[in-house]
């Protein structure tokens, strides 16, 4: 049953036009995971302290689990899921799979999304640049470092793409 | 050849974690799915009196509203690690109207969505018959009693005569060290989702022990344990506190009986502080006792620590004490508290890491009073057997672990004397401290099942929270079958799967690895008969101990592997669709002729900022002896992962509790710190990488690295601390204000 007071929104989610209906002050978290199927969105803390549950809302980086579903109205919404093309994937995966970026994996969602969005804005970032774009994220098992190689690692490799 | 055991290879799981695809405990796509709250208690210590329950199950989608007053009976599980049956305490959830902690579930309510199941939360109206809760343990200290074991360790030892040698001995040191209670708090918070099929229960949940979580489950509900079915393919971080079973994978289970529709249960971050452990605060009281030398002559190690009055969870500190170095008199003791704060649970290297906090930070304090380098101070007092158990070491590589390091760190430039070294205007300091922790294994079961494409599938019923089981299982596999890793699919975390240990007690590696070696070669003696039995072939007539297989092909004995047929090609000109191989292994006698422990040290490197007191942990190097690396790339990542822990372990994380109340101040990610990026530098991780010759038959030889890494971190910040500004902080964390 869902709740009387929901509203339908449209968005740009991942690409695709789409209606979603939910009670615009309901989290865009729990939106995008129950009601879009998109459980790449994490959630760590609930309160915007952890940065897992970040996506690109109209080109920004923000905490979805901060954010009413109100906001998505004629959004454009980047996931976890609309990063890479098909199989292929982005070169931040690909330097955070390579690089030991992701552990566990739980915050590499977020992280992922954080460093896409630093490298779009700034192609050559320095490791003060890319601890800065990181700083709302936390992790508990890297310990950063090899968060650190992997986005510098992404850089070379969209550098040597251009070239 | 080249192996892949040993070889630096990315992640198996890593695909579909850094493409967000990876099904967490919350992810699981569920039909029909309604949402839990769980609702928890307000106080600490007392009775429910009332629980007005009308208008939260009148409110807009609820379900159901249960607590102890309607809730189905369930029963206290054996409680017994060693059969798999541990919650995390042994009263079961509901069990009376009785508060034993601030936190402790009361009710749980069940609506259509998580929005209204949270608004119905608010409106239950619970009222309490309030009694003074013992918060601290000091307030505790008169009700101190003896407990006897830790899994299966005494907690009162002694040899020699401790309190003669003291009073010989040519130096002493004596000193208080306290460690406050920390969280685990791995970034992905416990869910459950509970789905009942008729009589059958499927649980999705984020555990360390799938097997343990079965059968606790199946206890506590008073059903068979082949009814229940654990999936948990993917933990986002664990360190403990998802090892033993808590109320919430109980709870799910009920809501979705009363229910009669799948129920998902998400806990908060806030409920993570009282839901599923964390580690005691200890207090230790060190004594040692030495020659000029630096010879130790008395270790006296007392700890106590807290627990909760529903179960029995004690932090052994002082049990690695008994034999980290040599010393003919020893005592060590545990007393332990009850207070009205949730039980404490494992949490890396427990008893280890809050205990060498202890040891370490002493001897580093014996090695000044001695005017000695602390490095020298360990190598003087070198434990060439166990002195504990008298048993011979596996294998120890300690003094190659310092001399690494330290080489590394280039240690030799270090100035004695604290207050010594600048850079500018900020203190500089060098401290060291030796880590440990013991090489557990425990029996464990693997299938490798060879498919007719000639990939591979290796399945256990083990987990994988990060640490890099997927990869290290798939590793070994690949080199008994000769198959590409690429070409095999690991199978884990699902309790249908062959029967594996906790991932907890770093045993892992040293307990799965060695059965999935047997079950390959199962597979591939299954493979060989199946040849043998191939009419028209390279193999007719030929007895199968006469066949090869390996590399990918079946071949006859001493001819050329390209004259045989490849592995899939004996699958389908037989019209088999797979060959299936079992393997079974675990300890044996080995454990009664020898001690089997991993070694390490760690130095470390602070800056601190004399007008503001603040601690930057600038280089760390740390080298450890864990036996052979399976995989160096995910082992230096549990490097990386254990010392940032012990960086907040040592700077920052400490729960805060109102003594008033038992309220916990700190339940959240803001007021309780953990180390964020600006924590993070320069950080080494080197292994001495040689295989322990006895711990497996298989000739493997890995002892396992998840905890080893935290243990030690901590004393090894305090002691570079006290190097750098000749301030000895033995009360954790080491925040500015103990500095100032």
């Amino acid at each position: 049953m869902p709740d009387r007071r929901s509203v339908r929104l449209t968005c740009t989610l991942n690409g695709r036009r789409l209606s979603l209906d939910a009670h615009p002050m309901a989290r865009l978290l729990d939106v995008l995971r129950q009601q879009a199927g998109l459980t790449g969105t994490k959630e760590g803390c609930g309160e915007g302290e952890c940065g897992a549950c970040s996506v690109l809302l109209n080109g920004r980086l923000a905490n979805s689990c901060l954010t009413p579903f109100a906001h998505a109205d004629r959004a454009t919404i980047v996931t976890i899921e609309g990063i890479a093309s098909g199989d292929d994937l982005h070169a931040v995966q690909e330097a955070f799979l390579e690089c030991g970026g992701a552990q566990c994996g739980i915050c590499t969602p977020g992280i992922v999304l954080a460093a896409v969005d630093l490298l779009e804005r700034t192609p050559h970032p320095t490791e003060h640049d890319v601890r800065a774009a990181l700083a709302g994220n936390l992790c508990r098992c890297t310990g950063y470092m090899r968060i650190f190689d992997s986005v510098l690692e992404a850089c070379r490799r969209l550098s040597a793409s251009r070239a | 050849m080249s192996t892949a055991v040993g070889g630096s290879i990315s992640r198996k799981d890593g695909w579909v974690k850094v493409t967000g695809r990876a099904p967490y405990a919350a992810d699981h796509p569920i039909a029909g799915v309604a949402h839990a709250v769980a609702i928890q208690s307000t106080i600490a210590n007392g009775r429910i009196t009332a629980i007005a329950t009308s208008l939260a199950e009148n409110a807009p989608g609820v379900l159901a509203v249960i607590h102890h007053g309607n809730a189905p009976k369930l029963y206290r599980p054996e409680n017994d690690f060693m059969s798999a049956t541990k919650p995390g305490e042994a009263r079961v959830v509901f069990e009376d109207d009785r508060v034993h902690y601030s936190g402790q579930y009361v009710a749980i309510i069940v609506a259509e969505t998580l929005e209204q199941a949270r608004y119905a939360a608010e409106l239950v109206k619970i009222s309490y018959a309030v009694e003074d809760p013992l918060i601290e343990t000091d307030a505790a200290l008169d009700s101190a009693y003896l407990p006897d074991e830790f899994f299966g360790e005494k907690l009162t030892t002694k040899r020699g005569d401790p309190d003669g040698a003291l009073s010989g001995a040519a130096v002493t040191h004596e000193a208080s060290y306290t460690t406050p209670i920390e969280h685990h708090n791995p970034m992905e918070p416990s869910a459950s989702i509970a789905v009942w099929n008729g009589d059958e229960l499927t649980l999705y949940e984020t555990t360390q022990w799938v097997a343990g979580a079965r059968k606790t489950v199946a206890q506590t509900l008073g059903i068979a344990e082949e009814k229940i079915h654990i999936v948990s393919p993917f933990i986002g971080g664990g360190f403990g506190c998802k090892g033993f079973v808590w109320p919430h994978s109980v709870l799910s289970a009920i809501a979705a009986k009363k229910v009669n529709r799948p129920v998902k249960l998400n806990l908060t971050r806030k409920h993570m502080f009282s839901a599923c452990g964390h580690r005691s605060e200890t207090k230790q009281h060190v004594r040692l006792g030495a020659e000029r030398n630096g010879r130790l002559v008395a270790i006296d190690h007392d700890t106590v620590v807290q627990t909760s009055t529903v179960e029995e969870f004690v932090e052994a500190c002082g049990n690695t004490s008994r034999f980290l170095y040599s010393c003919p008199n020893v005592r060590v003791r545990h007393r332990a508290v009850r207070v009205n704060v949730a039980t404490p649970t494992p949490m890396r290297a427990p008893g280890e890491n809050p205990g060498l906090f202890a040891l370490e930070s002493a001897l580093d304090e014996l090695a000044y009073k001695l005017n000695m380098d602390p490095v020298e101070l360990r190598i003087v007092n070198h434990a060439d057997v166990n002195e504990h158990t008298r048993k011979p070491w596996s294998s120890k590589y300690l003094k190659e672990c310092y001399r690494m390091a330290a080489e590394h760190f280039e240690w030799a430039r270090r100035a004695l004397q604290p207050e010594s070294m600048r850079d500018g205007n900020v203190l500089v300091g060098w401290g060291m401290a030796t880590a440990t922790y013991p090489g557990i294994r425990s029996p464990g079961a693997a299938k490798v099942r060879l498919l007719q494409d000639g990939s591979v599938d290796v399945i256990s019923a083990t987990q994988d929270m990060g640490g890099g089981t997927y990869t290290t299982m798939a590793q070994i596999a690949a080199d008994v079958m000769g198959v590409a890793i690429e070409r095999i699919r690991t199978v884990l975390g699902d309790s249908l799967l062959p029967p594996a240990p906790v991932s907890g007690g770093s045993m892992t590696t040293a307990s799965i690895l060695p059965a999935i070696r047997k079950a390959a070669q199962d597979a591939l003696s299954k493979l060989r008969q199946l040849a043998a039995t191939m009419p028209a072939s390279p193999f007719t007539n030929r007895p199968h101990d006469d066949i090869v297989a390996e590399g990918g092909r079946v071949f006859p004995k001493g001819a050329d592997p390209s004259s045989g047929l490849a592995y899939e090609d004996v699958l389908k000109r037989t019209n088999q669709s797979e060959i299936e191989g079992e393997g079974y292994t675990g300890p044996g006698p080995e454990r009664d002729k020898f001690a089997f422990q991993s070694f390490g040290a760690h130095f470390v490197e602070v800056k601190v900022d004399p007008e503001i007191a603040t601690v930057q942990v600038s280089r760390v190097v740390s080298a450890f002896d864990v036996g052979r690396i399976v995989n160096p790339k995910t082992a230096r990542s549990q490097g990386y992962s254990g010392v940032i822990m012990g960086i907040g372990m040592a700077l920052m994380e400490h729960t805060v509790y109102d003594s008033r109340d038992g309220s916990i101040v700190t339940s959240n990610l803001a007021d309780y710190a953990i180390p964020v990026n600006a924590d993070a530098h320069s950080i080494d991780i080197l292994f001495v990488d040689k295989p322990d010759p006895f711990i497996d038959s298989d000739g493997l030889g890995a002892r396992g690295v998840g905890e080893i890494t935290v243990t030690g971190v901590a004393p090894a910040i305090a002691n570079a601390v006290y190097h750098a500004t000749g301030r000895r902080i033995r009360d954790l964390p080491i925040t500015p204000d103990k500095l100032l």
